[in-house]
Formats: C-alpha cells, structure tokens, sequence
C-alpha cells in the first residue's frame, strides 16, 4: 500500500458526507487541576485550583488555610514576652527576622530605646539570618526548576550559620534570640571569629553558585521573561522585598526608614529591570553580598555596651541573676506570668525581612497583653498576586512563581 | 498636627470623625458612608498619593455600639508618607465598602478580614472565606466572644467517669 492509498483509506470513510474529509476539529474543554495541598513546589500545604486551557493557565486560585493556628487569637490570650516564641513559628526558615520585627513593634509601643551593642547585635544576626533565608530560597527555587547541584551547595554553606546560631542560642531553627528592649545574649570571641572566618568564605561561595545558574540554558529559559509583574501593578498589590524591587520600584524600609545600625552602614539596594523571575533571583543573589558587607561593617563598629535596656519595669534580667539573684527571680517570673503595663494606643511597625515588609500592627488598652495583634505577613499578600501574575503561563510555570515568592506556609496562614 | 491630618480636615468638612496622632503613626477615622469618597482621595490625590497597601485589620471592641473597627494602612512611595484609615461598623449591619477597586492587594487581606471577623465588604470581587474551611458555621475566630480553644465538637464530648476496660 503506497502512502497516497493510505491517506484516502484514513480521511475518505464516508465518501455520502463531504465534511468528513476536513479535519476535525480539536474539542475544547476547560480541565480544573487541583495542585498541592500535598504537592512539593507547594513549599508545605497550599493548594492553588488551576483552570486550564490546554496547558496554559486561565485562572488559578489559592486555597490557603491548611496550616492556620491562630496566632494573632494565641496573641491576645499571652503577655508580650510570651508571644516572641510563637513569632518563631510564623516563618519558620528565618526565625530570627520574625523576632526581630515582633520586638521592634512593641518597643515602638513602649517607647523604648535599645542600647547601641543591641542595635549592631541586632543586625549582624538578621543579616546572618537573611543569608540563610536567600540560601535557602535559592536551593528550593532552583530545585523546583530542576537544577538539583545548587540544592546541595547552598545547604553546605548554610549548615555552617545553622550551627553558629546553635552556638549562639541553642537552637539551629526557632531561635527566640531577641528580647524586647534589646538580646538575649552576646557574641562570644569564639562566634566572632567564625563569623569573620564564614565573611571570608563565603563571597568565592556565592560566586559558585551563579556558575551553575547563570549559563544553564534551562535555568535561564525558565526564568526569563517568567512571571513578568509592571512596577505599577506589583505596587497596587502590595507587593515587597526582592518581589517588588524585581519590578524596578527601589521599596526598602532599610533605607526608607532606617532603623537598629542600618543607617550607620554602607550598602546599595539592588533593583531590578524587567519585572521578571530572573531578575528577582539576580537582586536575591546580589542580596547576599550587600548582607556580608554589612555585617563586616558592623563587626567593625560595634562598640562594647550593655545588651538589654536598663528598663526593670519591660526588660528581663539577664539569665545568670535571676538563677543566682531572688529579686530578679521575681522579676522574671512576673514579667512573663502578668506582663508590663503597655500604654494604651496602637501602633504599626514595618521590618524589612527578607521576604518582605513583615509588619505588626498591635493595639493595647493598657495592662500586660496586647488586645489585638495583627501580623501582616508577606508571603500572604504576595499570594495575592499569584492569580495576576501566573496567567497565560504553562503549569510547570505556577512552581516558579510560588518559587519566586519564597512563600512559607507558616507565615502566610499564620 | 500631622500634616496630612490637617489636609484631610481641609478637605472633607463632614464624615471625619476622628483624627489621632501616636508615636508618630497618623490616623484618620471616618463614617462609614464617606469611606470610599476618602480613600478615592488618599488614592488620587497627587499630595496624597497613597499607592501602596501595607494590611487590612479590624478590632473588635464588644461594649460599644459600634462594634466593630476597620482599619486600612497605607503607604506612599513616592512621597514616603504612612497613613492609618479606619471607620465604625455595629454588629448588625457589619458591611463597609470594599476597597478593591483602588488597591488591587485589598482583595486577599479584606477577604482574612471577613473569615476572621465577619465583616463584609460590598463590592469586593469574591468575598468568601480564606483560612477557615468554606463550610465553617461555628462564627468568627477572631471575635472576642470566641473562646480561645475552639468551639463545636469538642464541646459535646462526654466525660468519662471512669476509663472503660
């Protein structure tokens, strides 16, 4: 049978219908896809409806809630120093920066001044903590996308601050290292110098890691022109941090509204183009130097100081008194059974995590319990977006937009 | 006064109820009905020029008439100023405007405002619940009338006199 003959056997069934020769036509159907709640790229439980046109997204929907705990309800219900370790939980990859905007918002509240050591101790450890959270982003988007080598390097790299925040709290991740009115406890002369050692390190590191990016085709067909968000729309949304920065707007309460030792220290917010995935990886990555430069630059300021507020009536005695002391045992012990008289009024404070603005909005009538404490979280506004930012996209798209978020469940369903 | 009060006071003679200055946060209160008239002017004015929505919160205060409180926190980043809108709802007719239509990231925060607090918003594109389940009847979480632990099924536990062998 010649291949002509084959094709009249195909086409020509029924030679009483002449419309049967065309083609016919392809059936269209709009499929729902459930992704998630069980789903790896989902980075915990997020399920997102997907209403598809082919392979292409129509609309696709969140569905959040899986991980919900109530925190800001757990809030109204502890005093003031009861809730630093709950903040742990909200983003439970960067426990420090939660600590760290939770604290700022009640001293805002109160008033209070932190000494200056406090201040530069502050900012090394969220620094270190931004590091961590920037390595850990990179390893999971890159995995999502398929570039497994990068997984590895990073968490190498980030092992090494998991245990310097061990030696340094006790804890590698909920750390509840910040006090309100200042930190639990010093650097040691040993952490200093394997930080020091890990500044040295580290920069050749991240150069690594671009190698394995910057000239893999893949990578670079996944992310470019990936996601794409106009500076107008990601500032409507509410969007923050690398996700808005991508864009081109230069948003960075750093430097919008400095505060703890930022102001004190040199360094450049690096911004981006083209509003796409690529270029939100490239202000991640760039991130990461201006952090080591900073730290570096506190490690050299730093004056030696007290660590915690000299504030009895707020502040808790440091740990050696109150196991040797029965006045600062008392102290202790009443600060976090009946809290500290917090003013009436009520207060936002922003804190540029590395997610985000990571804000707390905390009204008091008085007493020792916030009456209301909101968390305005970024993983849950960027989620927001996703519907806008994700059509017209392929599903295997949808991993990289929830990789270029850097959502985490806990902080997102609080 | 904060300057951005003042303007405001300038601008709308009535519909301003309060107007509250605190560790350097400004916030403006305003009726419920004038509320999308002011937030079109925070939105649009070029002194103004609010284009960035920081959260969506409410407050539930049980022993006044007007129970519930409503609160919108915006940012210009242009002009780099930070602004506190709120406004008053009573329990039996908990509706105020959405406002969806001018900041777009209103619409996931004042969705966690209706599953949390059951305030509804008129307008709003799909005002459904957002972290409890859609089939959840047992109220709203975050009132203050809620007990902490939950209510529902846990409520019709029996206890037991003795463990059963």
């Amino acid at each position: 049978m010649t291949f002509e003959d084959q094709r009249t056997t195909v086409y020509k069934i029924n030679p009483e219908h002449p419309e049967s020769e065309t083609l016919p036509t392809l059936r269209t159907e709009e499929l729902l896809l459930n992704m998630g709640p069980q789903h790896p790229s989902t980075h915990g439980v997020l399920k997102v409806i997907l209403e598809l046109e082919g392979e292409r997204l129509v609309k696709s929907t969140p569905v959040m809630g899986y991980l919900h705990r109530g925190v800001e309800k757990l809030a109204e219900d502890g005093t003031y120093h009861q809730f630093i370790p709950h903040t742990d939980r909200l983003d439970y990859v960067c426990a420090m920066y939660n600590n760290f905007a939770y604290c700022r918002a009640v001293e805002k509240l109160l008033n209070l001044q932190v000494p200056e050591r406090a201040e530069y101790l502050r900012t090394i450890v969220a620094e270190v903590q931004r590091i961590i959270g920037h390595q850990f982003w990179l390893s999971a988007q890159a995995l999502d996308i398929g570039a497994m080598t990068v997984f590895f390097y990073c968490f190498r790299d980030r092992e090494i601050l998991l245990d310097w925040f061990d030696e340094l709290c006790g804890a590698r991740l909920t750390t509840s290292w910040y006090r309100i009115g200042g930190v639990e406890r010093d650097l040691t002369p040993s952490l200093i110098d394997k930080l020091k050692q890990f500044l040295d390190y580290f920069p050749p590191k991240i150069d690594e890691y671009q190698v394995f990016l910057e000239r893999n085709r893949i990578w670079l067909g996944r992310t470019k022109g990936v996601a794409v968000i106009s500076a107008e729309d990601a500032v409507n949304f509410g969007l923050s941090g690398p996700v808005l920065r991508g864009s081109g707007v230069d948003y960075d309460l750093r430097k919008y509204e400095p505060y703890s030792a930022y102001p004190k220290c040199e360094f450049n917010v690096p911004v981006g183009k083209n509003g796409d995935t690529y270029d939100r990886y490239w202000i991640r990555v760039m991130e990461l130097y201006e952090s080591v430069k900073i730290i570096r630059q506190c490690l050299d300021q730093m004056q030696d100081g007290p660590i915690m507020a000299d504030v009895p009536s707020v502040t808790l005695p440091p740990k050696e008194r109150v196991f040797t002391n029965l006045e600062s045992m008392i102290q202790q012990f009443k600060l976090f059974s009946q809290g500290f008289d917090a003013p009436p009024g009520e207060i936002y404070c922003g804190t540029e995590a590395h997610k985000g603005e990571l804000g707390f909005y905390i009204v008091s009538t008085g007493g020792g319990k916030p009456y209301r404490l909101k968390i305005r979280a970024p993983s849950f506004v960027h989620m927001g977006a996703f519907d806008h930012m994700a059509r017209g996209y392929m599903i295997s798209d949808a991993c990289t937009i929830f990789g270029t978020y850097d959502i985490v469940m806990g902080e997102c369903d609080r | 006064m904060h300057p951005l009060l003042q303007r405001i006071q300038q601008t709308f003679s009535v519909g301003i109820t309060g107007l509250a200055e605190w560790r350097g946060d400004a916030a403006v209160t305003v009726s419920r009905d004038k509320l999308h008239e002011v937030a079109q002017f925070l939105r649009h004015d070029p002194g103004m020029d609010f284009d960035y929505i920081v959260h969506v919160s409410s407050v539930d205060w049980p022993d006044d008439e007007e129970r519930f409180e409503v609160v919108w926190e915006f940012y210009s980043i242009r002009k780099r100023h930070r602004l506190r809108l709120k406004t008053r709802v009573p329990e039996s007719d908990c509706v105020v405007d959405s406002l969806t239509d001018l900041w777009k990231g209103a619409d996931f925060m004042e969705r966690e405002v209706f599953d949390m607090m059951g305030i509804r918003f008129r307008n709003h594109p799909d005002l459904r619940r957002i972290f409890m389940p859609d089939d959840y009847t047992e109220g709203y979480p975050l009132r203050k009338d809620f007990p902490l632990r939950g209510k529902g099924w846990r409520d019709t536990f029996d206890f037991l006199d003795e463990v059963p062998r």
